[in-house]
Order: structure tokens, then C-alpha cells, then sequence
């Protein structure tokens, strides 16, 4: 029975979810501005972890993206633009690729 | 669900280590296009053609955008001219009209390069597949985007040395006739034994007749990811060497299948292979000599590289073959000297020969490619260099492949450079004795006896 409770649900299952990532020297600002953008645009955000690597702050989020009324290519474009505006690289990829390469 | 340090290593490979999907090539079969007429057959390919890849590149751009990972290049491979264009075209003039076709659908939907301008003749050739050889200076020199290949020769069938004959002149007269470039035609020209049908790499990539009607075949890359890899565990025994070479190559192959798989579903063309090589370009930091520098050779070409070779190659598959469900084409390593900045550098040091270059060859997925001559090479020492590598795959049962370059007004020592991805090249020597009353000699050499396995 227990089993039955951790099952995913249908919709989890088919959840397209993407990666953000923020990589960047400082980090005040940086979060609310991501996060606001993302709550503007009904990107769902499931996750979020930190790490500090080789001097550089660096932030990834899971999100669900399947209700945002934006497609996945203008997000990103967007991030780019926010990313130039406060110095930092912000991308975003679908969860695939990081799937793929480290998981059988 | 996947974590931070997997995301950070992912993204150093594809920033820091040049981690790219190399070329999705989308194969297409033109047999369906053959008509009596030449000005018929020139408006089916063009259509065809136009018609299945109208959305390659676009579709190419949304994968690049959404996965985060460059894919280089977009190309279209198609059936060999030889046999698609067998009964429109009558003389090579036919078949140049061809090759402005293929440039043109090509320049349409936005590759950067066709392959399948090729004939196959590894056991004799017919009137088309002559007309088309000897077509193909003035077709090469006379468009951007069209590849050429001739299969000269299989384990199945032995080597076809009319064929090899005429393909040393006719290298020798693409250089002549796009002298004014570095003889660049004969960078998009490349001769094979044991040719695969579904090789998306150029210039060597051609549809066979054995696919269906269009298919889509992933290259991937990653020397500098391997060579990254490898400098984490500087000096330890080659298991742990092995292993390490093992595990990128499935990690960067599970990027090109993830890749194929997503183009395949979006354009609706099934998926056929990924093609396992580590191909490198002249970026810094995208080099198989670097890798072997890495492992403890002084320079590409010391005594010890055709080993690091041939350990290099066979966990490349070890690893690719794992992640991905159809592996094909070349799959091994490439050592062109033009496109490697590290196999450059060996050759202006002195390490590295045609001669040790050939022995590489044995062991490895390609052969001896991007490789500038003199100018002043004989044709018949050209069709021996080919020959004797030729020779190589049809023994060994594995694909060899040619593509040289007399560059014509050069001299040993002197540079050639092409640009881009075909990268610059220091002319080497050639063996200065010749072998004319080999090569003059008519007919095949025999299939090996070990060819007879039925």
C-alpha cells in the first residue's frame, strides 16, 4: 500500500521541466528578480539549490513550465536578457539532457 | 531527480570543454527521383530534397535552444548520384548539372553541406559512375556545399584499381581546378573501402541504397571532455585510464541520442544512428592529440600513439555503445591533421608522418584525412598513398577512408589555409619514389581469403 502513495501521478509523469541555472559573482537581488519573473509567467518552481564552485555562486532551480503561457524558447530568451542586465548567466534547458547523461 | 553537481558538470562540458552535438544529418533517398530526363530528374531532387529538410535547420535551432547544446552542424546526405542519376545523366556535363542542383537545395534549406555526390565502385565501374568521376573536379570546384565520395574497394569485393587509378588523377585535377582556394575541392572529396551507408559525417556521408526513405544520423564529439576527464586522474594505470575514457563517451553519446531521438519525433523521420566519433575541430581545446599528450605521449606521431590510438578508439565504443540503441557510420576516433590543432602542432614539430599516420589508421575509424601534400605529387603516387590505405580497411574488414590535398603551388613546409571547420594545414612530405608501374597496371586486386566466410 505504501508504494501506492510515493506512485506518481499521470500529470507528474509527463511534467516537462526545465533547469535553471544562475551562475554569477554575487547573488543579492539575483533570486527575487529570477523568482519574480518566473511567478509573472506561471512557471511553477519545485526545487531550488545552491552551490558556491571555483569563486562563482551558482543557483539551480527545477521548474514546471507545462502552465506558463510562454513557450520555452522565449523564457530563455528572456533569462538572457535579465542575465546581460545583472551580470550574471541565467539559462534554462530542459531537465532531459542532465538526465540522460548521468542517470541509466 | 537530478542535482546541482550533475547540472554544474553538464554545462562545463558544453561551455569550458566544447561538448556539441556534431552534425545531425538527415539522409534522403532520391531513387523515386531517377527519370529519362536530365531537366525532369534536376526538378524531382530539388524537390525532394527541399520538401523533406524544410525544417531541419529550424527544428536543429529549437533543440540547440531548449537542451542548451550547440549542435554544429545540419546536413543532408543522399543517394549516390551515380546510381540515382544513371539514366538522365549520359556524359559528366549531366552530372555537373546535378551538383548545381544539390547546391541549391542545400543553399535552400539552409545546411552547410550535402553529401552523396558519390559512386561506389568498389568492384568496377559503370558509365555513370565514370561519368560521374570524372565530373567531379569541375562539380567541386563550380559549388560551396556539395561532398563527394567513391568507394573504391570492401573486404567483399577486393579494390577496384582502375578506380583508385583514376581517383589520383582526378584529386589532382579538383586541386588544379580550385587552385586559387588551396586547392580546397579536394577537402570535400574523400575516397573509402568499406564505405557505411549511414556515415553523417563529411564529406564522406552519402544515403545508401540499404536505407529507407529518409532516416536522421547523429554525430556527436567531445575530445576536449575526454581530454578534461582524463587530466583528473594524471598518471594513474590504464583500468583506471580505460574506464574513464568508458564513461565520458557514454555520457557525451547519451547527448547525441537524446538529441536524435528529439529531432527524429520532431520531424517526423525515423532515427537511424549515432555515429560514436570523437571528431575534433581546430578550436583549442577540441584535439585528439591533445588527449594522447594527456596520456603521456610528448606530441601526436611519439612511438606508443597507434596503442594510446587504439585504446582511445575501442573505449570510445565500449562507452557509446551502451547509450545508444543503433550505433553506425564511422564510430571511432578521427585524426584528421587540418581540423586538429594538437595533430598540427605535431606535424610542424616533426612527430608526425603520412607514414605514421597510416599505422594510425589501423586502428582507428577513419583514415588518412585533411592531409596537404605538395602540388606537385604525382597522380600515381596519390593512387598509391590511396591504395595502400585502401588496401588497410579491405584486410582489417573496417572503413578506410582518403582525403588528401596536393595543394597546388605549395611546397613542404609552406600553410594552406581552408577556414572554418576544415581548419589550416602544414604541407607534409611525400615519399619522393615512385610506383607508377604498380598503379598503371589494369584491374582489381582480389577480395582476402578471409572474405569467404559462406
Amino acid at each position: 500500500m505504501r508504494r501506492n502513495h510515493i506512485k506518481k501521478t499521470g500529470k507528474e509523469d509527463n511534467m516537462k521541466k526545465a533547469i535553471i541555472t544562475v551562475v554569477g559573482k554575487d547573488s543579492v537581488g539575483i533570486i527575487a528578480k529570477v523568482c519574480t519573473y518566473l511567478a509573472e509567467n506561471g512557471v511553477n518552481i519545485l526545487d531550488i539549490s545552491q552551490t558556491i564552485t571555483g569563486g562563482y555562486f551558482n543557483m539551480m532551480m527545477i521548474a514546471d513550465i507545462d502552465e506558463s503561457s510562454k513557450q520555452f524558447s522565449d523564457i530563455a530568451d528572456d533569462f538572457d536578457v535579465m542575465g546581460e542586465q545583472i551580470g550574471c548567466v541565467i539559462k534554462m534547458q530542459r531537465e532531459d539532457i542532465f538526465d540522460k547523461m548521468h542517470r541509466l | 531527480m537530478v542535482n546541482i553537481n550533475e547540472v554544474i558538470e553538464t554545462n562545463q562540458m558544453i561551455e569550458k570543454e566544447n561538448l556539441d552535438v556534431r552534425t545531425i544529418t538527415l539522409g534522403i533517398s532520391l531513387l523515386d527521383c531517377a527519370d529519362n530526363n536530365l531537366e525532369e530528374f534536376n526538378e524531382k531532387v530539388y524537390n525532394k530534397i527541399t520538401t523533406k529538410a524544410a525544417k531541419l535547420v529550424e527544428t536543429g535551432r529549437q533543440i540547440e535552444r531548449e537542451y542548451g547544446i550547440p549542435i554544429v552542424n545540419k546536413r543532408i546526405s543522399v543517394t549516390p548520384i551515380a546510381i540515382a542519376g544513371a539514366s538522365a545523366c549520359r556524359s559528366p556535363e549531366d552530372f555537373v548539372t546535378v551538383a548545381h542542383t544539390l547546391d541549391r537545395a542545400a543553399k535552400s534549406t539552409g545546411v552547410n553541406f550535402i553529401g552523396g555526390y558519390s559512386a561506389l565502385v568498389s568492384k568496377g565501374m559503370t558509365k555513370a559512375d565514370e561519368d560521374l568521376i570524372r565530373s567531379v573536379p569541375k562539380a567541386l570546384s563550380t559549388t560551396e556545399m556539395v561532398c563527394s565520395s567513391v568507394n573504391l574497394g570492401s573486404t567483399r569485393t577486393g579494390l577496384d584499381m582502375d578506380a583508385i587509378r583514376l581517383m589520383g588523377e582526378v584529386i589532382k585535377q579538383t586541386a588544379e581546378e580550385t587552385k586559387d582556394r588551396g586547392s580546397i575541392g579536394c577537402a570535400k572529396l574523400v575516397v573509402f573501402c568499406n564505405a557505411p551507408d549511414d556515415n553523417p559525417f563529411m564529406a564522406g556521408a552519402f544515403h545508401g541504397v540499404t536505407e529507407c526513405d529518409a532516416v536522421i544520423n547523429v554525430g556527436v564529439s567531445g575530445p576536449g571532455v575526454v581530454k578534461k576527464a582524463l587530466e583528473g586522474i594524471h598518471g594513474e594505470d590504464f583500468e583506471v585510464l580505460c574506464e574513464t575514457v568508458k564513461k565520458t563517451a557514454f555520457k557525451i553519446t547519451r547527448v547525441g541520442q537524446l538529441v536524435a531521438k528529439e529531432a527524429s519525433e520532431r520531424l517526423k523521420i525515423p532515427f537511424g544512428i549515432i555515429d560514436l566519433s570523437l571528431a575534433p575541430t581546430p578550436a583549442v581545446g577540441d584535439s585528439i592529440a591533445d588527449i594522447f599528450e594527456e596520456m603521456g605521449l610528448e606530441r601526436a606521431g611519439a612511438p606508443g600513439t597507434t596503442a594510446a590510438l587504439a585504446l582511445l578508439n575501442d573505449q570510445v565504443k565500449k562507452g557509446g555503445v551502451m547509450a545508444s540503441s543503433y550505433v553506425g557510420g564511422l564510430s571511432g576516433a578521427f585524426i584528421p591533421v587540418s581540423e586538429d590543432a594538437g595533430m598540427i602542432r605535431a606535424v610542424n614539430d616533426g612527430a608526425l608522418t603520412i607514414e605514421k599516420l597510416e599505422a594510425m589508421t589501423c586502428v582507428c575509424s577513419v583514415g588518412l584525412d585533411m592531409i596537404a601534400v605538395p602540388g606537385d605529387t604525382k597522380a600515381a603516387s596519390i593512387s598509391g598513398i590511396i591504395a595502400d590505405e585502401m588496401a588497410i580497411g579491405m584486410v582489417n574488414q573496417k572503413t578506410t577512408a582518403v582525403r588528401i590535398i596536393p595543394v597546388i603551388g605549395k611546397n613542404v613546409g609552406d600553410v594552406v589555409e581552408f577556414g572554418g571547420l576544415l581548419g589550416y594545414a602544414p604541407v607534409m612530405p611525400v615519399n619522393r619514389f615512385s610506383c607508377d608501374d604498380f598503379i598503371n597496371r589494369k584491374g582489381r586486386i582480389p577480395a582476402p581469403i578471409h572474405s569467404f566466410k559462406n
